[in-house]
């Protein structure tokens, strides 16, 4: 995006010329939506992101059986009744599967949601100012980055209790930095463009200039780190559950379902695979998104042909 | 460029005692041995061995003085206080780092050698079939949970091995607990035999994203104007390919293979835990389990000296390949 579109936002729109070939004139969001809306494996998988993020948050409400009731059947396959069939002590695996999708969900957005937020105002500020309180600042985000993710999640949310939100800033304060890196560097350049002098000389401060000109200006790559990071979170707080670490009954996430069902992959087959296949799609999906949203914001990069 | 390897050597030390103490801080302040030693024990302690074990793990001192007393101690060769008795946590480390090492190894080096030849290939016969089934795959294995993955392959290999009649893929622990014919070579088949699913489930994330990024590496560098001039000079396809193309994609992903080692090391966490390993993972997940500061540090400090080591690795690697950067 360019001083055009910080101008159009602005409200100088430019009074309508006449035009000796009639094309019609796009916006670069409007462009940026129509490459995105093209590219057909993120448009697929945005379909069923979407609808597998209204199963997880509408279904409940609609499911007659609840995550934590016991049905008197245990141990059956999947049957009108059961879609995913119930475990051992009688679970209606339905019913946990869409709760588990729904925590780890929401584990996972707010880790991207946290981390996008701190490390896009960290990566801008240092980026901005430059000089001492930029080096100062990615000193401390290169520090965050030699930390192991998964050990030192791991560690500290031993002693969360389990509780959703405790877990997603974990992991949220562990990967910001890779958020900062990225926008600090689009900053960089960003900040020797005509429009960031011009709001300068207009006498706009320091936090308009970042929040109203730089940000949004680099709104691109955020987006798509963004996406990225949804990925590594319900990878990542999966794992965590899996272990023992992370989300703990009676609450259910799709890792620690994959972890109670390991031992019956044999006999309860059901209670391994669906939740497991759960969390390949949601990752799979994001990751088509966030490649599709690469190709949309910057086309040079393009990866798939048109 | 040897000044240049001791400036970089110097550079890392700040950086290390900077990211142990932040993690020191974090560690202790991220549970209660004492609380959970006057819980968990049965019968409960008296009050008079609750204070001679908070005395003994140092759980009363100042952070900041704890973290000094440690980090001295360890350049002595001290690892400090485990909260379980008679545990010496430097051997327990050096011991389960040998049985990890072999693991993260052998999953690396398998990783990128199948990155490499697949990576390569995928961008030479780019939008053909192949093409789209290795990006496919690749796609899959990136969103695939290592856990999920594991749990399956170990379910193959019981089966594989009820099928054949066989012992060979080893499911529970990096060895068996003993050998009925001791030989060198019945030894070095049980831990090929115990080795080889674990690696194949650390390296299958390693290898998506390391083909995706041979992939796209090569594709740059066959777009490019001197691999378009040696082949218009009359070179064959093949020189080109090996000797101007590859050398040149393959730069790039020293760095990333390099950088990846922490999440190689997480993975080494879950694998293990799965197929029951006596190694860094175990000890990880313990020590987070028992409260046990002094341990879990040991294992943060091992894996920061190795991701620390392995950026170095990458920056030093990068100055040899790369001809055009040069540090002074």
């Amino acid at each position: 995006m360019t001083d055009t579109e910080a101008a159009g936002s602005a409200g100088t729109q430019l009074p309508p010329t006449e035009h000796e070939f009639t094309i019609t004139q796009r916006t670069q969001t409007q462009l940026v939506l129509r490459r995105f809306l093209r590219h057909r494996a993120a448009m697929v998988s945005l379909v069923v992101f979407v609808l597998i993020l209204l199963w997880a948050f509408i279904g409940p409400h609609l499911w007659h059986y609840s995550y934590q009731k016991y049905t008197p059947d245990n141990s059956q396959a999947p049957s009108w009744k059961h879609p995913f069939g119930t475990n051992a002590s009688g679970y209606d695996a339905y019913a946990q599967v869409m709760r588990g999708t729904q925590t780890s969900l929401k584990i996972a957005i707010l880790i991207a949601l946290g981390s996008t937020l701190l490390g896009a105002v960290w990566g801008a500020v240092a980026g901005f100012y430059r000089g001492f309180v930029d080096s100062t600042m990615m000193r401390i985000a290169d520090l965050v980055l030699t930390l192991p993710l998964f050990a030192i999640a791991l560690v500290i949310s031993s002693r969360s209790g389990g509780s959703w939100y405790w877990i997603a800033a974990v992991i949220a304060g562990l990967t910001w930095a890779y958020v900062a890196r990225v926008v600090r560097a689009t900053v960089l350049s960003l900040r020797e463009k005509e429009f960031v002098e011009a709001a300068k000389a207009l006498g706009a401060s320091d936090a308009r200039i970042i929040f109203r000109h730089l940000l949004p200006n680099s709104l691109g790559p955020i987006i798509v780190n963004a996406t990225v990071l949804v990925a590594t979170g319900i990878l990542t707080e999966t794992a965590l559950s899996f272990v023992g670490f992370g989300v703990q009954p009676p609450d259910t996430s799709l890792g620690l379902l994959v972890s109670q069902a390991q031992t019956a992959v044999d006999t309860r087959p059901w209670l391994f695979y669906i939740p497991g296949a759960f969390i390949i799609a949601i990752a799979l999906t994001i990751n088509f998104i966030g490649d599709g949203l690469r190709d949309a914001f910057d086309p040079r990069q393009q990866r798939v042909r048109q | 460029m040897l000044a240049y390897t001791v400036r970089r050597i110097l550079v890392s030390i700040p950086v290390l005692i900077a990211s142990t103490f932040i993690v020191f801080l974090v560690v202790v302040n991220a549970g209660d041995p004492v609380a959970n030693f006057a819980t968990s024990r049965q019968p409960r302690p008296s009050p008079a061995a609750i204070q001679a074990f908070a005395r003994h793990i140092h759980a009363n001192e100042p952070a900041v003085q704890r973290y000094w007393n440690w980090i001295t101690g360890v350049l002595h060769g001290d690892w400090g206080p485990s909260v379980q008795p008679n545990l010496d946590i430097g051997h327990d480390l050096f011991t389960r780092f040998r049985v990890t090492l072999t693991l993260v190894a052998a999953a690396m080096l398998i990783a990128l050698v199948l990155a490499v030849v697949f990576g390569v290939f995928s961008a030479i016969r780019q939008y053909t079939a192949a093409d789209y089934t290795i990006t496919f795959f690749g796609f899959l294995f990136l969103a695939m949970p290592v856990f999920w993955f594991a749990v399956l392959l170990k379910q193959a290999g019981i089966w594989f091995n009820e099928q054949t009649g066989s012992q060979f893929l080893g499911t529970i622990g990096e060895k068996s607990p003993y050998l009925e014919v001791d030989t060198t070579w019945n030894e070095f088949t049980d831990r090929i035999g115990h080795l080889a699913l674990p690696t194949i489930t650390l390296a299958l994330v390693s290898f998506a994203s390391w083909t995706r990024y041979t992939r796209a590496s090569m594709l740059e560098v066959l777009n490019s104007d001197y691999v378009r001039l040696a082949r218009a000079k009359g070179l064959r396809r093949r020189t080109v390919m090996v000797r101007h193309a590859l050398r040149t994609a393959l730069i790039p992903l020293a760095t990333v293979t390099a950088l990846d080692i922490a999440i190689i090391l997480g993975g080494a966490v879950i694998t293990e835990t799965i197929f029951q390993w006596h190694g860094m993972g175990e000890m990880l997940v313990e020590s987070a389990a028992t409260v046990d500061v002094y341990r879990t540090m040991a294992w943060l400090l091992l894996s920061a000296v190795v991701v620390i080591g392995f950026n170095l690795i990458a920056d030093l690697l990068y100055a040899v390949l790369d001809p055009r950067i040069r540090y002074d």
